[in-house]
């Protein structure tokens, strides 16, 4: 069980790291191992802003075996290396944890592949997002935990999706937590909530299709499922219909782009999804007290029905 | 029978007179006497007056001090309950064993209303997943929509939504009667073994999947008929129960019940057959 959150302003911007917070602090009972947010900014839309991590976090509770904070500082130099080499110029630079770290950057390349492949040779190096309006944020702990050690309260933006974490199929560490970014794909993120059966058909599948993956956790298929589909033409919508025969197994998931917000639901309905839809706010959730963090006055709320997919622009 | 308020704890449920075992062979069911009323003592049960009204702001409260208060209030008489401010809370509600008017102003989250037998109660606002599960009399009446599982294992009483329900409508259900003012989810109806849904709306894939007994009408469209689950013919008793109970429900006024759809179980599923002639009679 996990519990997922979403929201999308339309024609305005919010203070969406506080509202998601809320959020999915009110679903922390369906899981706190971890918490991720994606974060879709207000930015100029000039540079990349990548996050990204070069060790996990070994707090308690974690699987992840520790490590001495000078190999940290080793994969930075690293990084910052082969940034140059790439011709990649570090605008702001930013180290919130040691093993966390948030970067802009100059970069006029639009293929994205290249990059990250580069980045993520360096071992225990992973890229969370990479977008002009994206950041994806987790870690371990509770929604609160997370917003309060990366200072996601007053991030202003037009929409965001989240996840709060019961890990079942893989480890308590960053590299398994929600959102997933959608690899290679700028301000592409997935958050899932429920459990895929061909997981490693899929994967098999992909992988020998070029496409990368960088846990266990059956949910980053979703990710890279919808980028495979779009980096063959499919639209976002598309990919996401293709995904509800696809994909097999009970699912309820959000995918976010730079400008839009989409859910799949799956053919059994077997994951609970709550949505609120107005002109000029959509929110859902796992459950209708995530929406009533934001909306505490009384709401019209509706459950999508079984293989329902339906995506909203900002 | 001795009054059962003054008896032991160990004997409470003999003295019932709702089960006696029989040790040795099949158990069996000793049903309730009404000319024993006088000695029957439902526990967790209060007197009630409907005309004594109060209301109840449960926005700091969790789910657990809400239905102790409303315990409570029930223990002091009071009939007619408006819990103010329920904000998708889950598990409100539940387990009221007597007469009562309860009116929840908002919506609920998971488990409302659930193991309930004999309040009547209005919902001003919509329902999470698995409400009224295990009802088994009253009436609860939902304004706007429901999530999944609605209804689930029902044994009796009247279940209305006047919005859209999820999937899993009526799953298990034992008796009683759901109605839908609007469209259902998948799987409505799934093995359910007796009583009646009505939905007014559309309805989706697998309807009445695996339905052992008991009857589905639908307004609307069909997205499939589950395993076992069969046209029947719309009597003109059906038709006029439906009216009774569109009536009843306060929804439907105008809707024209003889085109409606009529699905019960075609038994092709049944494994009664297998069964000792005794044990027949046990499991229906």
């Amino acid at each position: 069980m996990c519990g997922i959150a979403g929201l999308i302003h339309r024609g305005k911007s919010s203070k969406v790291g506080h509202e998601l917070q809320g959020m999915l602090q009110a679903l922390k009972h369906r899981g706190e191992d971890s918490t991720g947010y994606a974060l879709y900014g207000d930015t100029d839309g000039k540079n990349f802003i990548m996050r990204f991590k070069v060790g996990e976090n070994v707090g308690e509770g974690s699987t992840s075996v520790a490590e001495d904070v000078s190999v940290y500082d080793e994969r930075k130099k690293i990084v910052d290396s082969y940034l140059n080499e790439m011709g990649a110029k570090i605008i702001k630079e930013e180290r919130t944890l040691p093993y966390s770290l948030r970067y802009e950057i100059e970069y006029n390349k639009k293929d994205l592949l290249e990059f990250s492949q580069k980045i993520e040779s360096i071992p225990g190096v992973e890229i969370l997002s990479m977008g002009k309006s994206l950041e994806v944020i987790k870690d371990l702990g509770n929604a609160k935990m997370v917003c309060d050690r990366y200072n996601l309260d007053k991030l202003v933006g037009t929409h965001a999706i989240g996840h709060a974490r019961m890990a079942t199929e893989s480890g308590v560490d960053i590299k398994s937590a929600h959102p997933f970014w959608g690899y290679p794909f700028s301000d592409v993120s997935v958050v899932h909530n429920g459990q895929l059966t061909n997981y490693w058909n899929n994967r098999r599948a992909l992988e020998n299709k070029g496409m990368r993956f960088m846990s266990e956790c059956d949910s980053e298929l979703i990710a890279v499922y919808l980028a495979e589909k779009m980096r063959d033409g499919a639209s976002l919508e598309e990919g996401m219909k293709e995904s509800l025969t696809g994909l097999d197994g009970v699912f309820t998931y959000f995918v976010a782009t730079k400008d839009s917000l989409g859910m799949a639901k799956d053919t059994m309905a077997a994951k609970p999804l709550v949505l609120y839809e107005s002109d000029d706010l959509v929110a859902m959730g796992s459950e209708e007290i995530a929406i009533r963090s934001i909306l505490p006055q009384e709401i019209d709320t509706y459950d999508p029905f079984d293989g329902e997919v339906k995506v909203w622009q900002i | 029978m001795a009054n059962i308020k003054s008896v032991s704890k160990k004997t409470k449920a003999q003295a019932m007179g709702m089960h006696t075992e029989v040790l040795t062979g099949r158990t069996q069911q000793k049903f309730f006497n009404p000319d024993e009323a006088e000695n029957f003592y439902y526990f967790g049960t209060h007197d009630v007056d409907f005309n004594k009204r109060t209301d109840l702001d449960v926005k700091d409260m969790t789910a657990a001090e809400a239905n102790k208060e409303i315990d409570n209030l029930m223990g002091q008489g009071y009939g007619t309950i408006v819990i103010k401010n329920p904000q998708g809370k889950h598990s409100l509600g539940v387990g009221i064993l007597n007469k009562l008017n309860l009116i929840f102003e908002g919506s609920l989250g998971y488990f409302g209303m659930g193991s309930c037998d004999g309040p009547i109660v209005r919902i001003n606002g919509r329902v999470g997943w698995s409400c009224a599960e295990n009802l088994m009399a009253g009436k609860v009446v939902i304004e706007k929509n429901a999530g999944s599982c609605f209804g689930a294992a029902i044994r009796g009483g009247d279940l209305i939504c006047k919005g859209s329900v999820g999937a899993r409508t009526g799953i298990d259900m034992k008796g009683g009667t759901i109605i839908i003012g609007g469209d259902a989810g998948a799987f409505t109806g799934f093995m359910m073994q007796r009583g009646r849904i009505i939905i007014l709306g559309d309805v989706g894939i697998n309807l009445g999947d695996s339905m052992y007994d008991g009857t589905i009408f639908v307004g609307g469209e069909i997205g499939s008929y589950g395993s076992d689950a069969v046209d029947a013919e719309l009597t003109k008793s059906d038709q006029d129960w439906l009216k009774r109970k569109l009536k009843v429900a306060e929804i439907g006024e105008n809707f024209d019940v003889s085109k409606m759809k009529k699905i019960v179980a075609g038994k092709k599923l049944w494994n009664y057959d297998n069964l000792e002639p005794t044990e027949k009679k046990g499991a229906i």
